[in-house]
């Protein structure tokens, strides 16, 4: 029985030959992090990626990475925030070999990004929001998010200026520190021209729910809110809605002005272009990906949409000099006296959050003016 | 009341404008499955008619400029799928239910697909008919803004509740949901007769789509149906297989869903997500309200396999 451990010389060539090509092409086209000359990054949308919305200002900016030299890009889109988005990243490490993930959304985060990370200590996470804590999550992890709110802010200013009801309306999704930050940005900066202004906020409940966001944009115009702005995945609904029933709206995550050329004054979008070339001119140059990124108007994380054609001279000029205030850097949405809708001081005289803060990520309070409730 | 918002009047008016607006996908899908489901057979597939016919409305408007051909289109869509449902169906041993769930995820994954370039494009709505230009309070002429289809949709359904009864059509829809024995000895072929129910019910469920895309909220994105079509299914069971029935819980799932951003527009913002539930804890109240230890669902289809 000794014959079937015996190879016949054609075989022991062929097998060796093999072996010998495998070993030249592991040696001439190392895999290793340490060179990444061919990486390849991976992107997770809980949405369409032509949303006009959340999901399309990400993957425009996936977008931005495809002439770059060795980067090859995979994407996925319409990924539920459930255990479906492990099987996707799991999918992207072992099958298309990704060696860093940003997992777009929200919910992405806890539990499902920290245990790919657990899983997966090689690859690198980076997640789109505030989550990450150097003090309780991985080092493999990290976060990556843009000071929005002073874009909502400057939508705050053009919105007053605009206004004639002094009521401005606010459909957002869930109550979540970004959101509120939003929602209190464009109440201040409304305030910023006449303190009487109020603004309503609806919450939906869910990201991206096509009919509850006209319903509720239905609703502010009934209450004779006359601009809306929104913080959904995708405005489009918002937007068109609005703009039939003939209030202005300020735009948010992408520009969404063709929707509503004559009704759109401006808006906050993300500029994730920028982000995204940052991490992989480092992943490139082989330097260790920073686990904290964040950045403004200034940074270029974020820009405003043009102003439309029914912006004034006077909120045009205010509109550019708080931009060119906000470039300087340093500019405080929150700053005292402030307190919130329930009464509670939240900024005392002199005390000023400026975006950087660290505080205003965890935000849990809507200021005075705003009509609405955090849960 | 301040000058310019309606104030807690905004609340009824909501729900009223609410039930019209949102109603009217309700409506026609669970129409289309009354018939269906009198014919004795269940078509749990509708959720993907929904979506497709939303899709292919919306497409053929943005390719063609013309809502009502997308309403054709919507239909004629929908047809197929029922159609294609109601055949396979005919198989001995094949089980509606699994089929239904097939097709619900077959509709909808192949509207994603064929859906993809119509996401950015605005199409053409359908026109609404201003009932409420009598008034000239512009929040009660935005909530009487009746779109045609809801006036279709509720003149269908007094329709349907007579053609049932009182058809030659009627009867023999019935007689083959009741007993296929029965329908088999007066001559009639039961599989033909659920050919066509299914097909009408689904061609009836693609302009529910195509009201959804084409008119409110009047675009297409893929999560636009949130469940609907479902809902409308159950929703047949709720109204115990009456048109009429099916009509008034369309109009009270549509009102009721309304509720919830209403009562945040007017200041109270405590526990939306409970309201969020309303229509789910009102659908609950009823079925225990009106259930009873005593007999089966009075109404139901001998025929039907959740109830054989």
């Amino acid at each position: 029985m000794t014959a079937r451990f015996t190879l016949s010389r054609r075989q022991l060539l062929k097998t060796s030959a093999a072996g010998a090509a495998l070993g030249l092409a592991s040696a001439s086209f190392p895999i290793g992090r340490a060179f990444a000359a061919a990486a390849t990054v991976g992107f997770i949308y809980v949405g369409p990626k032509d949303d006009y919305g959340y999901n399309q200002a990400h993957a425009e900016g996936a977008a931005a990475l495809k002439g770059i030299e060795g980067i090859s890009i995979v994407e996925e889109e319409n990924v539920p925030e459930t255990v479906d988005v492990q099987k996707t990243m799991e999918s992207m490490i072992n099958l298309d070999g990704a060696s860093l993930i940003f997992p777009t959304s929200f919910g992405y985060f806890d539990p499902h990004m920290l245990a790919m990370c657990a899983k997966f200590p090689d690859v690198q996470f980076r997640h789109c929001g505030g989550m990450w804590n150097k003090d309780k999550h991985p080092m493999n992890a990290g976060s990556y998010f843009g000071y929005i709110g002073m874009g909502q802010y400057l939508n705050g200013v053009v919105a007053g200026h605009t206004s004639k009801t002094k009521k401005l309306g606010f459909v957002a999704a869930k109550p979540i520190p970004q959101v509120l930050l939003n929602i209190n940005s464009f109440l201040l900066g409304a305030r910023s021209v006449d303190p009487t202004i109020t603004c309503q906020a609806i919450f939906t409940g869910e990201w991206s729910l096509a009919v509850k966001e006209a319903e509720a944009t239905n609703a502010l115009v009934d209450q004779g809110a006359d601009v809306i702005t929104c913080h959904v995945d995708s405005p489009k609904v918002v937007v068109e809605t609005a703009a039939g029933r003939g209030a202005f709206v300020c735009g948010y995550h992408a520009n969404q002005s063709p929707l509503a050329p004559e009704k759109y004054l401006t808006g906050a979008e993300w500029n994730w272009a920028k982000v995204y070339k940052m991490f992989v001119d480092d992943l490139i140059a082989g330097k260790p990906l920073p686990n904290f990124t964040r950045g403004g108007l200034a940074d270029g994380f974020v820009k405003m949409s043009p102003l439309g054609p029914a912006v004034s001279e006077p909120a045009r000029k205010q509109f550019d000099a708080t931009l060119a205030e906000m470039m300087k850097g340093g500019f405080s949405v929150i700053k005292g006296p402030l307190t919130s809708n329930k009464g509670v001081v939240v900024a005392t005289e002199g005390q000023a959050f400026a975006e950087t803060a660290i505080e205003l990520e965890s935000m849990d309070y809507l200021v005075e003016g705003v009509v609405g409730s955090t849960a | 009341m301040d000058a310019t918002g309606i104030g807690l009047w905004g609340v009824p008016l909501a729900i009223l404008g609410g039930a019209i607006r949102v109603s009217t996908p309700f409506i026609f899908v669970s129409l289309g499955e009354a018939i269906t489901e009198r014919s004795g057979r269940i078509n749990l597939g509708l959720e993907g008619t929904l979506v497709f016919g939303a899709m292919s409305a919306y497409a053929v408007a943005v390719m063609t400029g013309s809502p009502w051909l997308g309403l054709i289109a919507a239909a004629f869509a929908g047809l197929c799928f029922g159609l294609f449902h109601g055949w396979i169906c005919k198989f001995p041993k094949v089980n509606d239910i699994a089929i239904g769930i097939a097709l619900m995820l077959f509709g909808s994954g192949l509207a994603f697909f064929f859906g993809k370039p119509f996401i950015q494009p605005s199409a053409p709505d359908l026109p609404a008919i201003p009932l409420g230009a009598w008034s000239d309070i512009p929040q009660v002429q935005a909530a009487l803004d009746v779109n045609m289809l809801f006036l279709i949709g509720a003149a269908l359904a007094v329709f349907l509740w007579w053609a049932f009864r009182n058809t030659r059509a009627g009867l023999i829809l019935r007689v083959v949901g009741d007993s296929s024995d029965a329908a088999r000895a007066m001559g009639l072929n039961p599989n033909t007769v659920r050919l066509a129910a299914t097909g009408v019910g689904g061609a009836l469920a693609g302009i529910g789509g195509a009201y959804l895309s084409l008119y409110y909220p009047g675009s297409w994105t893929e999560g636009i149906s949130s469940g609907q079509g479902l809902m409308a299914v159950a929703l047949v069971i709720f109204a115990r297989w009456n048109p009429l029935g099916c009509f008034a819980a369309a109009l009270l799932f549509g009102g009721a869903g309304a509720l919830g951003p209403a009562l945040q527009s007017v200041g109270v913002t405590q526990g939306y997500y409970l309201f969020y539930a309303a229509p789910y804890i009102l659908t609950l109240v009823i079925m225990i309200a009106t259930s009873s230890p005593s007999r089966s669902l009075a109404g139901a289809p001998g025929e039907l396999s959740i109830t054989k």
